[in-house]
């Protein structure tokens, strides 16, 4: 099929152009299944207990992000642990992602693990999985939906419980007003986190950033505490936006705090120096690493973990008080 | 628009004369097809799972949006512009429909209806400013890009709080719109998506309507030469207006397969895809600088690009490296083009 239209594929055309709607119109009623999902959602089938040799990872986060290089450390480390080939793959688009799960289906995976930023888009093909038999564990997002489409364990952090455990210690430090620094328009994660933390911390504006730009972050963050004096909090969803976050508070001479979701060798500096008050950790090295360990003992022995309720892996904290202990960690990337 | 000039071995005519082969040679898809063979033997070889039935469903589907709108930004560059709005476009057409049928109540039909309303006028507003103004299309659709960027977010956070539109399921019509947009077609094993349909039957229509229609023609002309095309009395507005709604329609097309098939939309879809249409349409054979290509080609530079996506994934290469991987593949792929590109050349010559 790949190369055949080549020979002459005008002329091919020419002739065969009239008669073609037709016969696609022809072949699409004659074997045809309707769109999405019209099915219940098939119960997971216990697989015959065995080993298990190969699990694709698939994520929704960006190649070169530093929270998502932990989740896959994690991965690996365990496929190293455990003795399984693991297969990281990713990608931002719902579209893609859902492609790259079929992808592992036709590669015939004994396990598959993936995260959920928009459930409905990776419906038809999770319970593709699911009905092929392979057992899927969810991670970091889509909790709500993970038993639904039939995986048989979530890991991850609750995103609003985690957002609210933060307004309410930003709350806590006697803090007045906040704004919150949204990196990723189509992430639903960053919605909920700003939500919950607004809802615990009261008053509380939004700004729109973009992650891919650093410049625009930083200046934005500046212009938005230049504009409103009475902003003396910011949190922001992510480590790379923290560390902006921090030199934009200092360029704009406000005395605002700053609190962020993540961690990394940056956001660790800024604890220890003083200039950060908090970060929100979810500990997403066990994101990768849990859910091969849930899938070894799954196709080894029937377990499952966390008895129908999602495994949380957060949320932690660290601040000046346990920051030194974490700092190696972060720098060895599995923190 | 070719000057024939009379060499030994070259025929008088574009093709008249030449021997079969040669004819061959002649076709801007050539090369295009010489790369997708060579990608496809070369994943072939690597992995196994590259050819079994779910594998071949796999790389098609990947294929098929983006040859759906590699396919009208070949027309459009064949005539000599370019749309940087094609991308986003795809997200627009998803949420307008999703939020007319989701928060608005509507029927899906209907919802599809204003949403490709909204297209083809957001085409043909792009197609009118460039011929007005006479700026570089480039220009005045990166504009167009960034306010539909804009758009998309603005709007979904208005009216749903969140940042993703959800629940077209559940919207009435949505099983007859979902039949014409995203069912499966099962032969054997494999499930091909519904989008694979309309990637062949939009890009025998382009085809068709390149080398077979007085509009063809005018789409060369006013690719080629735009003074001398107005000279000769080529309605170049008209021509350059359609084609920048035939991009936008097939937003329209690929927007509608992506919220029917994934029953959700994210407002920041489609950002960046417009330079994957226009590397598919250029392996596919299409000039940079206009009045040649095949949409024919450009189909098959989507297929390339869609197969080395998956095939990467199928040979299990770590998925560090796989934009370099990518990209080494498309420059290949490019250069085996670019190869038989000069012998037609020559040839014509």
């Amino acid at each position: 099929m790949s190369s055949r239209p080549q020979r002459g594929a005008t002329a091919w055309w020419r002739r065969q152009g009239r008669l073609l709607p037709w016969v696609a119109a022809a072949a699409l009623l004659a074997a045809c299944s309707g769109p999405g999902t019209d099915a219940p959602a098939p119960a997971p089938t216990p697989v015959a207990a065995g080993r298990l040799e190969s699990v694709a990872v698939v994520t929704h986060g960006s190649p070169g992000d530093a929270f998502w290089n932990v989740v896959k450390n994690g991965a690996e480390a365990a496929g190293k642990d455990l003795g399984v080939r693991v297969e990281y793959n990713a990608s931002g688009d719902p579209g893609q992602q859902a492609k790259l799960i079929d992808n592992a289906v036709a590669q015939g995976v004994d396990g598959l693990v993936v995260s959920m930023a928009n459930p409905e888009a990776l419906r038809p093909s999770l319970e593709k999985a699911v009905a092929a038999g392979i057992p899927v564990v969810t991670i970091n997002s889509g909790e709500a939906e993970s038993a639904k489409f039939g995986a048989f364990a979530h890991v991850g952090q609750s995103e609003s419980l985690a957002g609210q455990a933060a307004g309410k210690r930003l709350a806590d430090a006697g803090r007045g007003k906040m704004l919150c620094v949204i990196h990723e328009a189509g992430n639903v994660g960053a919605s909920e986190r700003c939500g919950g933390a607004t809802k615990a911390f009261g008053n509380a504006t939004t700004l729109q950033v973009d992650i891919n730009n650093p410049t625009d972050v930083q200046s934005r963050i500046k212009g938005a505490l230049e504009a409103d004096h009475s902003i003396d909090s910011v949190l922001t969803l992510t480590s790379q936006i923290a560390a902006r976050a921090v030199d934009a508070v200092h360029e704009a001479r406000s005395a605002a705090t700053v609190a962020t979701f993540d961690l990394n060798s940056d956001v660790v500096e800024a604890i220890r120096a003083g200039k950060l008050l908090f970060a929100v950790d979810q500990q997403q090295y066990e994101q990768g690493y849990l859910p091969i360990v849930l899938l070894q003992l799954y196709r080894a022995n029937l377990n499952t973990v966390g008895g129908g309720a999602p495994v949380q892996t957060g949320p932690g904290f660290v601040d000046k008080s346990n920051v030194d202990a974490v700092a190696a960690l972060v720098a060895q990337g599995t923190r | 628009m070719t000057v024939v000039t009379k060499t030994s071995d070259a025929p008088q005519d574009q093709t008249a004369g030449a021997s079969p082969l040669q004819r061959l040679f002649l076709r801007p898809e050539i090369g295009a097809a010489l790369g997708a063979l060579l990608v496809f033997v070369f994943f072939s070889i690597i992995t196994d799972r590259f050819l079994s039935p779910l594998g071949v469903a796999t790389w098609l589907d990947d294929s098929s949006t983006l040859g759906i709108m590699a396919v009208a930004v070949a027309l459009l560059m064949i005539g000599g512009e370019f749309d940087l709005s094609a991308g986003v476009m795809t997200a627009s057409t998803a949420l307008v429909t999703a939020l007319l049928a989701v928060h608005a109540g509507w029927n899906v039909w209907f919802a599809l209806l204003v949403s490709l309303v909204f297209a083809l006028a957001v085409g043909a507003f792009n197609g009118w400013v460039v011929m007005r103004t006479g700026l570089p299309s480039f220009i005045v659709t990166l504009g167009t890009f960034l306010a539909l960027q804009g758009l998309n977010l603005g709007v979904t956070r208005l009216v749903t709080d969140t940042v993703q539109v959800s629940g077209v399921r559940a919207a009435d019509g949505y099983q007859s719109a979902g039949w014409v947009f995203a069912s499966t077609l099962n032969i054997g094993d494999a499930r091909l998506q519904a989008s694979v349909v309309w990637w062949i039957v939009l890009t025998a229509l382009a085809a068709i309507i390149l080398v077979r229609t007085r509009f063809g023609n005018w789409i060369f002309a006013v690719g080629g030469e735009l003074p001398s095309a107005r000279a000769v009395g080529v309605p170049a507005d008209r021509t350059k207006i359609l084609l920048f709604m035939g991009t936008a329609f097939a937003g329209w097309v690929v927007g509608s397969c992506n919220i029917l098939r994934f029953a959700s939309v994210q407002a920041n879809q489609g950002v960046g895809l417009e330079l994957h249409y226009i590397i598919a349409a250029v392996v596919g054979g299409c000039l940079l600088t206009g009045g040649f290509g095949s949409a024919v080609g450009a189909a098959i530079g989507a297929l390339i690009f869609g197969m080395a996506r998956q095939g990467i994934v199928f040979a299990r290469w770590d998925s560090d490296w796989f934009m370099l991987f990518l990209g080494v593949l498309l420059l290949a792929a490019v250069l085996v083009n670019n190869r038989f590109q000069k012998r037609a050349e020559r040839v014509r010559r």
